[in-house]
Formats: C-alpha cells, sequence, structure tokens
C-alpha cells in the first residue's frame, strides 16, 4: 500500500499544519512517510504545496512522480486545478470552494466552481462557511483534513488525537474548534461524496451541503436526499429558498 | 532508539548535537535556515552550545574555524551563495587545517525555489581539496553528521555536507543515537600551521595535496558509495538522485548502479562500473560534476556516457522522478488529465500592510521627477519591490551588492543612484561599499528599510537596527545633516517624499532610513 497526496494552497493557510496532523498519524500507524514542503520566498503569499506519501514500503522520492498521486487536497479552489495533472486516472481532487483572492487576474468565482464540478472524481467543501459554523474561520485547514479523512488509512480518532496536539499549546478552546472543524468537514465532504454518486449535479450537492444546518449533516441521510431531489426538482429549489438553515434530518418529512 | 520527524535540515541539527557540538554558526539563508534554528531551540534550555546568529557567512566561518582552534567541535550553515561569502575563509581554513572537528553544512538550491543562482557546492568542495558527504535521505543526513566530525578531527581538514532543497525541506521519521560529550578546551598552538605567511602557506599547502590520496582511498572504502552490478547499462547516482532512479524501478531490474554519498570520486569503483557497461547514465542533482569527470575530454572508448551535457537530463533544473524515468527510456505514467493552460499565477508578494510598500510608494513618487530612474536592490522581502504593482527597483545580485553597484554607476555619471538594502543585509554587507563611497564622497543615495529583523527567512535577529543602525550609518563618516529617518506609513507619504527629494537634490552621498517594524516579527513577538 502506498499513499501520495499533494497537499495545496496559498502561503499561510495552514497546509503545513494539514501535513502535521498525517505526518503523526502515519508514522503512529507504522507506516513509511516522507513529507516535502516549501520554506522561504514562495511561501510569502505565493502558491504552495506540500508532496506528502506513506505506507507499508519504502518511500524512495520526496517528490511524487506525475500519474502517482492518489489524491489532490486543496485549501484554495484555483489552487486545486494546479496539480490535478499529476493525479493517476482515477485520483481524487478534495477541494475547499472558498476562493483566497490575492491577484489581480483571479479567475471567476462562478466559473471556477463549474470547473471543477465538472471533475468526476471531486469532493467539494465550503470550508469557510464549516470553520466559522465551527468557530473560527481560521480552522479552514482542519475542515480540508476532515473531508479528506475518509480517503485516509486512519481511523478518525487518530487523526482527531494529532488535532489535539497540534492546537494543545493555544489552548483548550481552539483544540475544541478545530476537532469541530475537522468532524464538520468529514460529515460534509462524505455527504457531498454519496450525493454525487446518486447523481445529485455537483454544483447542486454543493448548494444544498451549504443549506444544512452544519452540526446536522448526517452522511447515512445522504441516500434519502439524493433520492428525493432527484424525484423532484422542486424539492431542491424550496429547500434552497428557505430563510433559516435546514436541518439534516427533515428529509423525510421532506420527501 | 528513538525516532522523530524531523525534516533533513533538522536531521543534520540533532546529529550535529548527538555527534558532541559545541557552536553552530550561519547566517539566514534558504534552504539551511533550520539548521541552526534547530540547533538554537533544542540547546536553549541547557544553554551548552554557542548559538547565535552571525553577521554574515564569512564571520561565521570564521567563528567556526576559531572554535575549532581551541579543540572544540564547530557546524556552520549557509546557504550555497552564502559560501561565496564565506570563500575566503573556507579555502584558507582547508589550507591551515583544523583542531577540533569543523563542518560545514552547504544547502543548494537547484531550481532556485528561493535563489539567484543554482550553483553546486560540490565544485567549493574539490576545489578546496576536502570531503564531501552528500546525503541521500533524512536518515543520513543525522548519520553523517557523526561521520562528518570524526571524519574532520581525525584527517585535521573541514569537511563539506551538501544538501539540496528537497533534502533539506523535507520530513520524514529518524532514529537517533546517544549523545557523545562534547571535546574539551584543547586549542592548537602549531603557530606555522595557523599563520599562513608563504613560507609557512607553501608547506600546509603540500601536507594538503599529500592528503589527497588518503580521502581518494576513504571514498573508496566508504560504505556510503555501493556498487551493485548487474546489467549493461550502468547508472551513477548522486545523493538523492538515487531515489529518484530507485522510484522508478522494480526489485529485480537489472541496471548496474554506483550510488555515490561520498567525494572526492571513488575513481576504483567508477572504474569498476565503467568497465562493466556499454552505457552510462549519470543522475545528479545540481552541475554535471560526475558526468563531465567520468567523460572526460574525450569520452570513454565502448561507454557512451548520458546526462546533463548530453541534454538526456536538461542542462539547468532541479532533478526529479519524472526527468529520471524519460531517461531511462520509460513511459510517462498515465495521468487523469493535462495539465491546466491559462492558470492564473499566484507570485509571492509583500504582505497587506508592509512597512516596504510604503517605502516603495514614497520611492516611486520621489523618483517621478527623473526619466525612467533605476533602482539598485539587494535580496530580502523587498526584491518582491521588483514585481508589479510597485516595480520600484530594478536589480538584485547579491548581498550588499544595491550600494556596490550605485556607487560604480554614480562614478560613471548615472544620476540618480538609488540603492535600497534592507537593515539585515546591510550589516551583512552593506556596510563596506557604504564606507567606500561616503570616503569618495559619491553621490548616492541608500535607502534602508529597516524593518528591525531578517524577514525573508523567518524574522531572524537583525544586526543593525534602530540606534545601532543610525550608529553605524554615522560611523562610516557621512555628514549628519544627509542621514533622514522616516517612519514609512500611508499618513506620512507627503513628507516622505520630500524628504526623500531634498536627498535626491543634494549632491552627495546620502542614507534615509524608513523605520517601521516587519507585520510578521510583531506577530510572533507581542511586546
Amino acid at each position: 500500500m502506498e499513499r501520495n497526496i499533494i497537499l495545496a494552497g496559498v502561503g499561510g493557510q495552514g497546509i503545513l499544519s494539514i501535513a502535521f496532523v498525517i505526518d503523526h498519524a502515519a508514522l503512529d500507524a507504522g507506516f513509511h512517510f516522507k513529507q516535502a514542503e516549501v520554506h522561504g520566498m514562495a511561501q510569502r503569499g505565493g502558491a504552495v504545496q506540500s508532496n506528502l506519501r506513506y505506507g507499508d514500503q519504502q518511500i524512495w522520492s520526496d517528490i511524487i512522480p506525475v500519474g502517482k498521486v492518489d489524491l489532490v487536497l486543496s485549501v484554495e479552489p484555483l489552487e486545486a486545478l494546479r496539480y490535478r495533472h499529476f493525479l493517476r486516472p482515477d485520483g481524487w481532487v478534495v477541494t475547499s470552494t472558498t476562493p483566497f483572492v490575492n491577484i489581480p487576474d483571479y479567475p471567476d468565482a462562478d466559473g471556477l466552481l463549474d470547473q471543477l464540478a465538472a471533475i468526476e472524481k471531486i469532493v467539494m467543501v465550503d470550508t469557510a462557511h464549516l470553520a466559522r459554523a465551527a468557530g473560527n474561520r481560521r480552522a479552514q485547514n482542519m475542515v480540508m483534513v476532515g473531508a479528506a479523512s475518509p480517503m485516509l488509512d486512519f481511523e478518525e480518532e487518530r487523526l482527531l488525537a494529532y488535532v489535539e496536539r497540534l492546537f494543545s499549546r493555544k489552548g483548550e478552546k481552539l483544540v475544541r474548534v478545530n476537532q469541530r472543524a475537522f468532524r464538520l468537514g468529514r460529515a460534509a465532504g462524505q455527504f457531498f461524496r454519496l450525493l454525487a454518486a446518486d447523481g445529485v449535479a455537483r454544483r447542486d450537492a454543493l448548494r444544498l451541503v451549504g443549506k444544512l444546518v452544519p452540526e446536522s449533516i448526517d452522511p447515512a441521510l445522504a441516500p434519502d436526499w439524493a433520492i428525493a431531489v432527484n424525484r423532484d426538482s422542486s424539492l431542491l429549489r424550496d429547500v434552497l429558498a428557505e430563510k433559516e438553515a435546514v436541518a439534516c434530518d427533515r428529509i423525510p418529512a421532506l420527501a | 532508539m528513538k525516532r522523530e520527524i524531523l525534516l533533513g535540515d533538522e536531521a543534520v541539527g540533532l546529529g550535529a548535537i548527538h555527534a558532541g557540538l559545541s557552536g553552530v554558526y550561519g547566517y539566514p539563508g534558504t534552504p539551511s535556515t533550520e539548521i541552526f534554528e534547530f540547533i538554537e531551540q533544542r540547546t536553549k534550555k541547557a544553554g551548552d552550545v554557542h548559538a547565535f546568529w552571525s553577521t554574515n557567512e564569512k564571520v561565521a566561518y570564521e567563528e567556526a574555524l576559531g572554535m575549532s582552534w581551541a579543540g572544540k567541535r564547530a557546524l556552520v550553515s549557509m546557504k550555497h551563495v552564502g559560501l561565496n561569502v564565506a570563500a575566503d575563509a573556507f579555502m584558507n581554513s582547508a589550507i591551515t587545517g583544523t583542531n577540533g572537528g569543523l563542518v560545514l553544512v552547504v544547502a543548494d538550491d537547484p531550481g532556485m525555489h528561493s535563489s539567484q543562482n543554482e550553483q553546486d557546492s560540490r565544485h567549493f568542495a574539490q576545489f578546496a581539496l576536502i570531503p564531501c558527504l552528500e546525503p541521500r535521505n533524512q536518515q543520513e543526513c543525522y548519520e553523517l553528521m557523526f561521520e562528518a566530525f570524526d571524519m574532520s578531527e581525525e584527517l585535521k581538514l573541514p569537511v563539506m555536507v551538501r544538501l539540496v532543497t528537497r533534502i533539506a525541506h523535507s520530513r520524514t521519521a529518524v532514529t537517533t543515537r546517544k549523545r557523545r560529550p562534547q571535546n574539551a578546551l584543547k586549542p592548537d598552538k602549531q603557530i606555522r600551521k595557523w599563520t599562513l605567511i608563504p613560507v609557512n602557506a607553501r608547506v600546509q599547502y603540500k601536507a594538503l595535496t599529500d592528503k589527497q590520496p588518503e580521502l581518494a582511498q576513504r571514498a573508496e572504502d566508504s560504505p556510503y558509495n555501493t556498487l551493485d552490478l548487474r546489467g549493461t547499462r550502468g547508472v551513477i547516482a548522486c545523493g538523492l538522485a538515487g531515489n529518484y532512479l530507485h522510484e522508478n524501478l522494480e526489485q529485480d531490474h537489472d541496471l548496474s548502479i554506483l550510488s555515490i554519498a561520498q567525494y572526492p570520486l571513488p575513481a576504483g569503483k567508477v572504474k569498476a562500473l565503467v568497465d562493466h557497461v556499454a552505457e552510462l547514465l549519470v543522475l545528479e542533482d545540481g552541475y554535471p560534476l560526475v558526468e563531465t569527470a567520468v567523460r572526460g575530454l574525450f569520452g570513454i572508448e565502448g561507454v557512451q556516457v548520458r546526462g546533463r551535457m548530453t541534454g538526456d537530463i536538461p542542462r539547468t533544473g532541479e532533478l526529479n522522478p519524472d526527468l529520471v524515468r524519460a531517461a531511462l527510456g520509460l513511459a510517462p505514467l498515465p495521468t487523469a488529465c493535462a495539465p491546466e493552460t491559462g492558470l492564473s499565477n499566484r507570485p509571492p508578494a509583500l504582505c497587506k500592510g508592509c512597512p516596504h510598500t510604503d517605502s516603495f510608494k514614497a520611492l516611486n513618487d520621489a523618483l517621478a521627477d527623473f526619466d525612467d530612474a533605476q533602482v539598485f536592490s539587494d535580496i530580502g522581502c523587498y526584491a518582491l519591490g521588483a514585481l508589479p504593482p510597485l516595480q520600484a527597483v530594478h536589480s538584485c545580485v547579491a548581498m550588499g551588492a544595491s550600494i556596490g553597484m550605485a556607487a560604480g554607476a554614480a562614478h560613471a555619471g548615472y544620476v540618480p543612484a538609488v540603492a535600497a538594502i534592507g537593515d539585515s543585509t546591510f550589516s551583512h554587507g552593506g556596510i563596506t561599499p557604504l564606507m567606500s563611497a561616503v570616503q569618495q564622497n559619491v553621490n548616492l543615495k541608500v535607502l534602508v528599510v529597516d524593518n528591525s529583523t531578517v524577514a525573508m527567512t523567518g524574522t531572524q535577529r537583525s544586526m543593525s537596527t534602530g540606534p545601532t543602525l543610525d550608529a553605524i550609518v554615522l560611523g562610516t563618516g557621512i555628514s549628519e545633516d544627509h542621514i533622514r529617518v522616516i517612519e514609512p506609513i500611508p499618513r506620512h507619504h507627503e513628507q516622505n517624499v520630500a524628504v526623500l527629494r531634498e536627498e535626491l537634490a543634494y549632491d552627495g552621498p546620502s542614507v534615509i532610513i524608513a523605520r517601521r517594524a516587519c507585520l510578521e516579527a510583531v506577530k510572533k513577538k507581542p511586546h
């Protein structure tokens, strides 16, 4: 077994904190691992990436070869596109949909989401929304670890333990916020993926997940939502038109 | 046995501590900075290893040499271009030889991720006639520090450890050993050895050349240089290039491979490989040093040598597993899609609210009176001022070069001759050219952007900031009337432009100090 991940984002978004959690989980699980990162000039608000590899056999190269990447995990939607060509044919993109606009020619946000939604193997997560729900907008990176966690080879609790270790110096409150961000990201990512797998258009799936009360999102209910949305196209429109966020478990009643 | 997750840089640092280090020296520079920082952090509590950033790499090297003279183990770390600055001390330390172990770790930056060139420090080791070790992975970064210090003390020579960015800035778990005690104070009072007046230097240089067969024999016998003879296609893989090779091979491959991590080149092993193969691919991350040596001027009869010089690997840029795959003649792996075209770039930029932005806005306005005025600049965050939207500076060459180049342009009659330099770069290499210009009364304007820290490499301590900087500038002999201090904040813009204009109108040397702390540094040290 070998897992190759490109972590992508913008300098300052906390890519190395994501790496910290996965590195330690990999070491703890007895895997070999290597993780190459970017320091220095490139960190000043530029595009940054880290190559993270783990597996049960020796890892040779610190850089992942083109065509061996299993997962592009991006904290920023434009950055997700920058490394897609490293993916093996059935590799996945797990990305935030929250743009980080610090360049004059940043693409049109809506067109960018369409471009991402056209990718078959993708999980899209509104990280700003979920991080705010968790209690701190800066926790978007931990939302992304959660969203990617079902594709990693570690128990949820092992990853959460290293989220705790990462933030323990900064106090109990930030530990809780970041663990909550992880859980919200995990649930939202799984929910999105199941909706898409059941034929819900990915932009619609993204809109629906964004409308649900974050804490209420339960992936077990995704199939019911998919059936209902697929059966009656007005249901999604009505749900999105509601004033308040919608609890996930209202689906039996709505359907 | 303990296991720790470490960057290659950190593994070097921990290896040095465990090998009995007494002092670490250096000047910040990507990708070497974390070597020093790790040792500084790790030994801070016990306080038993001297760790204080030096003014520049030459000073660092000389301090390390002094500690070696005193019998203790010293590490000096820098980036590849830093060794250009330290080269005088470095080259001559091979002639004097050493006492306590002296290890120089140089972190090269193939591909120029954060540098102005990709020079290969193995050439410097060869030039100085000293051994060079090139770790293949982070575990070897750790292990080779023990080797390097022992070797230095056995040979009485400095030993170079050469890293590249991908080793320096990649992490993995490293298994560590017990810490060796530090050496006792035991100065080396062999005066003729250390006093390189010609009569002594000739003797010492001869002694250095006489040591060369032993260096070659050590490389030949080194367990870090391994030869695996299989089929008639051969590969020489230097340092981490071997990883890129194995990444592309199955276990039962039929290549004959010489993996090199210790120089000078193990000629016997190279010959055994060459005699065995019909075709030889040389893989090295850096210059084609080994390839050129193996091929010689006229090539090897019956063996086709391939590498960067033949275009099998591009002549410039960082090596990677994909380039190696192509050179091996293997088909590219299938991918999910082609690279995106037309994607907006996201280059690094000055932080929002950065004082340099305000300094450069003022400078741009003050220089608007001149026709397309060019500004000589230097190495640091402010080099980003060269990019849009500011486009305020027009050169970045070497540490301190802004002032010397502005002076030279002024000598040639160029007006306005303006240099922009940071506070730490000023202490590193800006003081001496300023003294020179002031003593000659050159008409040049030096804008020192004093943000009180070494910002680009992660806010290390600056040697000349605040009152210290003012005193140094005054000490060059410049008229006090033409040392101006401004605060680069948006609401002072007009008055800052006025100050710059006044000094631009003066025919003689001026220093304008734009003083406001780096936001990153303020964030890190809230006091």
